[in-house]
């Protein structure tokens, strides 16, 4: 609970002090990724600026959601996975030091996946299901929180008659805005977000991209997208990937006008991918 | 697509989609059609002998045994069948009339008939009543299923959620796997070496707990593996990702859904459990007992005191007695009560997974 409060404090004074990209909230050092003997990292080196939406772009299997998957260390779900070489430091703390508290920095790295996956709770437990997992039991503290990630994930309106429904009564497009929401309750800094449009329509893919642009302001946002429109319309920073290699990194404008590697600008362009 | 009248009736039924060989046949008594009903009504047949099997054993016990637990006067069920301990049945000839008299009621009757000596044959058990082989049941299938549950549910939340395929855990699988091969009366055999002589603990309803407890785990720990398997990872990972531990997502996020899947699987153990009478003829079952559980002289008296148990009453009355037209009121009647526990508890468990489950879908 502590953490919780303090933290906006702290990636206020974080932000305050690097004016651009230079000084990245999340740096990934020469990363190389295995999972058993298939290796699908290579040297990915990597930073990722705050208050800003990073793209990750690439043809399938080529490691993007790997690498998103690092950074909360989901990986360590899965049998055989691991980090060859490198590391990742989050404000300047490798995250997979020993000592590093995963349960912690899960909250402070939130995430939201491919498919939406609410549970199958009610809309009000959904969103007050990671406060509850902090130890808060305060009614009205949940209240507020659950009102106000709603309200941040563009939803609060739509559902606020029926927050006692099951979170699978609503669309698609509302199941991906809650899982958002239940992201946001927690107070993540950094918000990992796997693809988050690939199974909504084109007006509930409008609304999530709309609301990553005003997310922004307050989080850290990284992305994977295999929409390069999307990338386009809602990243400031674009890195592009392809057989497990970082191929270029820059502006998101950059990239998409006037890339540096003719390999970017072939898949961009649509000519393989 | 062109020699329609070369291909056999299978072929041409594939085909009827395609619009150029759309050709409508009148039906025909050919070879291949005859072979075709006759595999039909083979399948069919070998279906409707379960139910005949079924309904035969249902009547069977439902009548026989009925006449034993239905009276024709209110209150239309023979309280004392259901409520009394198995008494001796004294037969005997008097003032031209058949006597048949419990063993109290024939004590009653000789001390208002003092001086009269009758030569009376006497049937064991078939007087009185089932009442504590129903509460011995209860009691072992509690006891067996509670531990069963316990440590089945826990070493499958292991198996599923901690573990990591390793050398030893396929070591576990292939144990688990023949344990859930192992007739029942080595299981009793088991019961009765470890925890009557070996742990000392006499024939009594742990010493039942354990063995039946034992027995039942694999098919408990399969199918609530299976249960924890069938949750989406999605949920998991969700739950993880808002920083909940691994102990707090299993807990709140995936047992409550495999919860439904698991009480369907006890409802098979509970079935087992109080079925089995080899498990529990070495190790807690007592062909006659004249106190009834609850009454021992120290709590802990309580587990170590063999009860009597309904499936091993009617292999009892059933095999253990000689065999006359008095001893079948008992048997049915046992069956009949048996089999009516056995569905209430299975209702009864149906009934709780179905109100978990309407309020899941994923």
């Amino acid at each position: 609970m502590v953490s919780v409060v303090e933290m906006p404090e702290k990636t206020s004074q974080i932000t305050a002090s690097g004016p651009e990209v230079r000084r990245g909230l999340i740096e990934i050092k020469q990363l190389d990724f295995a999972y058993g003997d298939h290796q699908v990292l290579h040297d990915v080196t990597l930073s990722i600026a705050p208050r800003a939406v990073t793209a990750f772009i690439g043809p399938s299997g080529c490691g993007k959601t790997t690498l998103l998957r690092c950074l909360n260390r989901m990986n360590d779900l899965i049998d055989g996975a691991r980090i060859t070489r490198g590391s990742v430091e989050i404000e300047g703390i490798d995250i997979n030091a020993p000592g590093v508290d995963v349960v912690d920095l899960r909250r402070r790295v939130g995430m939201v996946f491919q498919k939406s996956n609410p549970f199958p709770k009610s809309i009000y437990d959904n969103v007050a299901y990671g406060l509850r997992i902090a130890g808060i039991t305060k009614r009205t503290l949940i209240d507020e929180a659950v009102e106000r990630s709603l309200r941040s994930a563009a939803l609060w309106d739509e559902v606020k008659d029926r927050l006692h429904v099951s979170g699978y009564g609503i669309s698609g497009g509302q199941q991906q805005r809650l899982c958002i929401a239940r992201a946001l309750a927690v107070e993540p800094e950094i918000i990992l977000m796997d693809e988050p449009c690939s199974a909504l329509d084109p007006i509930a893919t409008a609304k999530v991209e709309e609301l990553i642009r005003q997310l922004k302001q307050q989080y850290t946002i990284v992305i994977v997208t295999h929409n390069m429109q999307q990338a386009g319309r809602c990243s400031d920073h674009t890195a592009f990937f392809y057989l497990g290699r970082l191929i270029e990194f820059d502006g998101t404008a950059k990239i998409f006008s006037n890339p540096r590697q003719r390999q970017t600008e072939e898949y961009i362009t649509g000519r393989f991918g | 697509m062109t020699n329609v009248e070369g291909m056999t009736n299978d072929e041409t039924a594939s085909n009827a989609g395609s619009p150029s060989s759309f050709v409508i046949r009148h039906s025909s008594f050919g070879r291949g059609r005859f072979l075709e009903a006759l595999t039909f009504w083979i399948f069919r047949l070998a279906t409707y002998l379960i139910l005949a099997a079924a309904t035969y054993i249902f009547l069977d016990i439902g009548i026989k045994g009925g006449r034993t637990v239905f009276t024709r006067t209110a209150p239309f069920i023979n309280v004392a069948f259901l409520s009394q301990a198995p008494q001796t049945l004294y037969v005997f000839d008097f003032a031209g009339k058949k006597m048949t008299l419990g063993d109290r009621e024939f004590r009653d009757w000789k001390s208002v008939h003092p001086g009269v000596e009758v030569e009376a044959t006497s049937v064991a058990y078939s007087a009185g009543g089932i009442w504590p082989c129903i509460v011995g049941t209860a009691l072992l299938v509690i006891g067996s299923m509670a531990l069963a549950l316990g440590i089945g549910i826990s070493s499958a939340i292991y198996l599923s959620e901690y573990s990591r395929n390793g050398p030893l855990i396929r070591l576990v699988r292939i144990a688990i796997l023949n344990l859930a091969g192992v007739p029942s009366i080595v299981f009793g055999l088991f019961g009765f070496g470890l925890f009557v002589i070996f742990f000392g603990w006499n024939v009594s309803l742990i010493a039942g707990w354990f063995t039946l407890g034992l027995m039942v785990l694999p098919a408990i720990i399969t199918a609530s593996e299976e249960s924890l398997r069938a949750v989406p990872q999605g949920l998991r990972e969700g739950s993880l990702a808002l920083g909940a531990s691994k102990w707090q997502t299993i807990r709140k996020n995936v047992l409550p859904y495999a919860l439904p899947g698991i009480l369907t699987s006890s409802i098979l153990g509970i079935a087992r459990v109080a079925g089995e009478t080899a498990p529990i003829m070495f190790t807690a079952a007592y062909a006659m007992k004249d106190e009834m559980p609850w009454q021992v002289a120290r709590f802990t008296d309580f587990f170590f005191q063999g009860v009597m148990a309904l499936p091993y009453h009617i292999y009892v009355v059933s095999s253990k007695i000689p065999q006359n037209e008095y001893t079948e009121r008992v048997q049915y009647g046992s069956a009949f009560v048996f089999l009516f526990l056995v569905m209430l508890i299975a209702l009864t468990s149906i009934v709780l997974r179905e109100r978990s489950r309407s309020r899941l879908s994923w």
